[in-house]
């Protein structure tokens, strides 16, 4: 152990700090005039970063604190994608709403580091690094429209409960070392399977652990910040909180239940499947009401986290790999709804009204065909991304016995199908009410791609689903 | 050649040829109606091709094509056997009719509702040839998605409430079927149909599956009570969607029955046959009688579909030769008769708009071509012998009577009510006097609506003498599936007798 890591394996993590660190200095001796520059550079950093990713090597470093595997990998490009999605879409909305600073893209970089760390966490201590360090960029990034009241609001919303939730990540951690006396995932694995039956302290850790990530992919019941933020928070914001923060923390719940306490499996599957099922009925039924589309989108990733934790509940390689499909698949829809939602400008006003789509069929057919799709593969209906998403976890949960999940789940998603039609209709159905202003291009792009990718799922499913499926097992 | 793929998806190309079409003048939309009429009946010719290639003697699949996605849990896998050949056929037969019929009664919105429905006719052939459990299931769901649109965007009055009530009742039903498919897939390690119906699952195991089958297809078909998205979607849905509903898209939940529950759940589908029949009995009586109070023309069809579908359940639970002969015949007719009698009613609401039953009379004053296509199936409808109606009905009801007696009893009742509601029906629209004045001036058939009904027509007369070709096809792929059905039942009728294993636990 007197040998230095091996710093190789970390290259992605390291390419990204050093360059937002140089991004940094260039905005600030930059100034204002740059912001667009490292915008850009930002976007392409991340994207760097997931070639290095892909063509990296497995591996362990920091004496076991950092895990580089198939799984973290496929995660990792996930979660870059999101966030250089993020970063492109994010610019031109910053700008016409006047707040647009360079701090802005590097703070997404920043939580990005965090989110790679969480990702390629080993150990609890790791775990909580890579947790604080997203965090604390996301709360300055909810809040970046200081001049605007409700963005303030969701800032501060999102820092104390976040801190809330932190700290019983924290106590849950530590009361997991206290009884195994370990904070590596092998070492909690090999005394937790050594009693044969979870002590008491080791069960009460697990619940504070699954409390504090539960926060954190706002799972149900600890979901009460998702529709404020996501509501308050800049609309660019809220599409990058809606995916890579959300990719990010279910790898995290995945590695630390699938590698740290799966001996104790038993402990942990009921808490997981009660998240599951309150998140996917809550999702269903409280979106049904809602007129503004950010927090209808709030509420849609409530019940979608909730689809995907149903892999997790299955707690088998057929439920990671269900999970890594789903995604996957989520990532997509989320960044082409926001793709839309941010091009909802009428007379240089945005408006996140959902009536306010009405008759786009007719202004813009293009755009309501693609989110039209979207909308239904958020749905579930095949022949798009969302139903291969929704059929591989509640195939992994019915291998597991997990009936009634599987049963109650399937049925929430029919009556969560209610309000994407709902979205469907509007865009069809309704007359216009005059068009938005034309869409940037690289929104279109976005759309455009993420439109394609959902339409066409059935057909890329196949070198996917082996990455996916390469992925899962090994964890295994 | 694989014509299987090539008939599945050349409507999904001409769709996606229509979407490039930018213009919207006029010339514009004529293009755009020619491009998805020539897509109709290229693909009906390749579909020709099926028939010419397809043995009736072998039972099992024929022309089938395989891909694989590695790594997942299914693969493409496509093919035809006696029973899917009929519904393929019947579908692209009946499209070009569809378009022709919509030629001039939609005027708005003309691209999106040709893409619509060729995506619709790719989606459809898809579910009747699809051998592989999943891609069945992407099939039958992803209809919906068109057929939302469709009701939706072109229907009636209530057109918004009856496309939620049409999707989300038939996604209600689905959604358990594809938990049981997932199911299969583990019990079974594959979701090949063809290996799937060799596969014996437990007895328990199949009383599940074969409730999570039927609370799909029963919506689907539909049965009585799960069948009041029916009329909705019927009243709202444009003239050609209300085709398409009739005589495609129900007869998926028979062919759902016939393809999996009774291959794969025979033990479960032997138990539960008196469940069956009485749905079905139920569903033929009082759906009748409620047709007979209908004013309005439309839904009075589409409870009569009800009650006909009924022979059709109760046809294919008697699980003898004739009950499954004359469910798939009764299907196949009725695809016919029920996709005439809405372009009929298509014919007079384009002239006058109205759908209500009291608005009409007297119309053989000034139509009498017309009157004439309404008479044969309105006939065909009731089940005349010399129609196709009379086959199917006769077929089941012979078939019911061999395994009970009261159910073909309460059933045969079926058949007068349908004459009641039909014949009046015809009574009330077509004779009497003409004495409304804004009828005084409608036209008769045009050259158009002629084209689109005469072939109708002439089938419903040729399979009622001569059913045939259509009994021919069916019957050895219906043989092999009665046989593995009374093997299974056979031999775990032995076990139980045999051993202390209960049939059911």
């Amino acid at each position: 152990m007197t040998a230095l890591p091996d710093f190789a394996l970390a290259g992605p993590e390291l390419l990204l700090a050093v360059g937002a660190l140089l991004l940094l200095l260039l905005g600030a001796y930059g100034g204002e005039r740059r912001a667009g520059l490292v915008s850009d550079l930002s976007a392409l950093l991340l994207l760097v970063a997931a070639v290095a990713v892909i063509v990296g090597r497995d591996g362990t470093t920091f004496d076991g604190a950092f895990v580089v595997d198939g799984f973290g990998r496929f995660l990792k490009v996930l979660v870059l994608i999101g966030s250089a999605l993020a970063v492109v879409m994010t610019r031109r909305f910053a700008v016409a709403e006047k707040f647009f600073h360079f701090e802005l893209p590097v703070l997404i970089v920043l939580a990005t580091i965090g989110m790679l760390l969480m990702v390629s966490a080993g150990d609890l201590i790791a775990v909580y690094l890579g947790l604080e360090l997203q965090s604390l960029a996301l709360y300055v990034v909810a809040a970046f429209h200081r001049d605007d009241g409700r963005s303030t609001e969701a800032g501060l919303k999102y820092f104390v409960l976040g801190a809330l939730s932190s700290g019983m990540l924290l106590y849950g951690a530590s009361l997991i070392y206290g009884f195994t006396g370990h904070v590596d995932f092998a070492g909690i694995a090999a005394a937790a399977s050594a009693g044969g039956k979870a002590s008491l302290g080791l069960t009460f850790g697990i619940v504070f652990v699954a409390a504090g990530i539960a926060f954190k992919v706002s799972a149900v019941p600890f979901h009460m910040w998702t529709p404020d933020v996501y509501e308050g928070a800049p609309t660019p914001v809220t599409a990058f909180f809606a995916a890579a923060p959300k990719i990010a923390a279910m790898a995290l719940f995945v590695r630390v239940a699938m590698e740290a306490l799966e001996p104790v499996k038993a402990e942990w599957q009921q808490i997981v499947a009660f998240m599951s099922l309150a998140s996917m009925i809550l999702g269903a039924f409280a979106a049904i009401g809602q007129r503004n589309i950010k927090r209808l989108m709030a509420y849609s990733s409530i019940g979608h986290m909730g689809f995907a934790l149903v892999g997790l509940a299955a707690g088998s390689e057929a439920g990671v790999y269900g999970i890594l499909i789903y995604l996957a698949t989520y990532l997509a829809m989320t960044a082409g709804a926001f793709a839309v939602i941010l091009s909802m400008r009428r007379d240089g006003v945005m408006t996140e009204d959902i009536d306010s789509l009405a008759g786009l069929s007719r202004t813009n057919p293009l755009v309501a065909y693609l989110l039209g799709i979207i909308m239904f593969s958020l749905a579930g209906i095949p022949p798009f991304a969302g139903f291969f998403g929704k059929y591989f976890v509640f195939a992994a949960a019915i291998n597991a016995g997990l009936y009634w999940l599987a049963v109650i789940g399937i049925l929430s998603s029919v009556v969560g199908a209610y309000y994407y039609l709902r979205i469907v209709k509007i865009m069809f159905l309704d007359e216009p009410k005059g068009a938005f202003e034309p869409m940037g291009g690289e929104l279109k792009a976005v759309l455009g791609i993420s439109g394609l990718f959902v339409a066409a799922f059935a057909l890329v499913l196949g070198p996917l689903g082996d990455a996916a499926l390469a992925a899962a097992r090994t964890l295994f | 050649m694989p014509l299987l793929t090539l008939t599945t998806f050349l409507p999904l190309a001409g769709a996606l040829f229509i979407l490039m079409i930018r213009a919207q003048d006029e010339a514009a939309i004529l293009n755009i109606r020619r491009v998805a009429l020539i897509t109709t009946v290229v693909t009906f010719l390749v579909s020709i091709g099926i028939w010419t290639g397809f043995d009736p003697r072998n039972p099992g699949f024929q022309l089938t094509e395989t891909a694989g996605w590695s790594g997942s849990f299914f693969a493409y896998r496509m093919g035809v056997d006696g029973i899917s050949i009929l519904f393929v056929l019947l579908t692209t037969f009946l499209m070009p009719f569809c378009i022709l019929a919509s030629w001039e009664s939609v005027q708005v919105r003309v691209k999106e509702y040709m893409i619509a429905f060729l995506v619709l006719e790719t989606l459809m052939v898809g579910v009747f040839c699809a051998t592989d459990l999943v891609l069945f299931y992407v099939f039958f769901e992803g209809g919906l998605i068109p057929m939302f649109l469709i009701i939706g965007i072109w229907g009636g009055q209530r057109r918004v409430y009856a496309s939620y009530k049409f999707f989300l009742y038939t996604l209600a039903g689905s959604v358990l079927m594809m938990l049981a498919v997932m199911a299969m897939y583990w019990e079974s390690g594959t979701t090949d149909i063809t290996e799937l119906v060799n596969h014996p699952f437990p007895a328990t195991m199949q009383w599940w599956l074969w409730f999570a089958f039927f609370a799909s297809f029963a919506v689907k078909m539909p049965m009585w009570p799960v069948h009041t998205w029916l009329p909705d979607a019927h009243v709202e849905a444009p003239t050609a969607g209300s085709v398409l509903l009739a005589a495609i898209l129900l007869k998926m939940g028979g062919y759902g029955f016939l393809r999996f529950s009774l291959p794969m759940f025979p033990l479960a589908s032997a138990d539960l046959a008196p469940f069956i029949f009485t749905l079905s009995v139920v569903a033929i009586v009082y759906t009748s009688l409620v047709a007979l109070v209908q004013e309005d023309m439309k839904k009075l069809i589409a409870y009569s579909s009800v009650a006909h579908m009924g022979y059709v359940t109760m046809g294919i639970f008697t699980l003898n030769t004739q009950g499954l002969q004359g469910a798939v015949f009764q299907m196949f007719s009725h695809g016919l008769v029920s996709g005439a009698l809405f372009l009929c009613v298509g014919v007079v609401y384009d002239r006058l708009h109205t759908r209500e039953i009291a608005a009409y009379g007297g119309l053989v004053n000034r139509m009498p071509a017309y009157a004439t296509v309404f008479m044969v199936m309105t006939m065909a409808n009731v089940g005349l012998p010399g129609t196709s109606g009379f086959i199917g009905e006769f077929l089941t009801l012979s078939a019911a009577f061999q395994v009970n007696t009261w159910v073909a009893a309460f059933a045969a009742l079926g058949v007068i009510l349908s004459a009641a509601y039909a014949l009046w029906l015809f009574r009330r629209v077509v004779w009497g006097a003409l004495t409304k004045a804004n009828l005084k001036a409608m036209l008769d058939l045009s050259p158009r609506e002629v084209a689109i009904l005469a072939p109708l027509v002439v089938l419903v007369i040729l399979f009622g003498v001569y059913p045939l070709p259509v009994l021919d096809a069916t019957a050895a792929s219906l043989e092999a599936l009665l046989r593995s059905v009374h093997a299974a039942i056979d031999a775990a009728g032995q076990t139980a007798a045999a051993g202390p294993l209960p049939l059911i636990r």
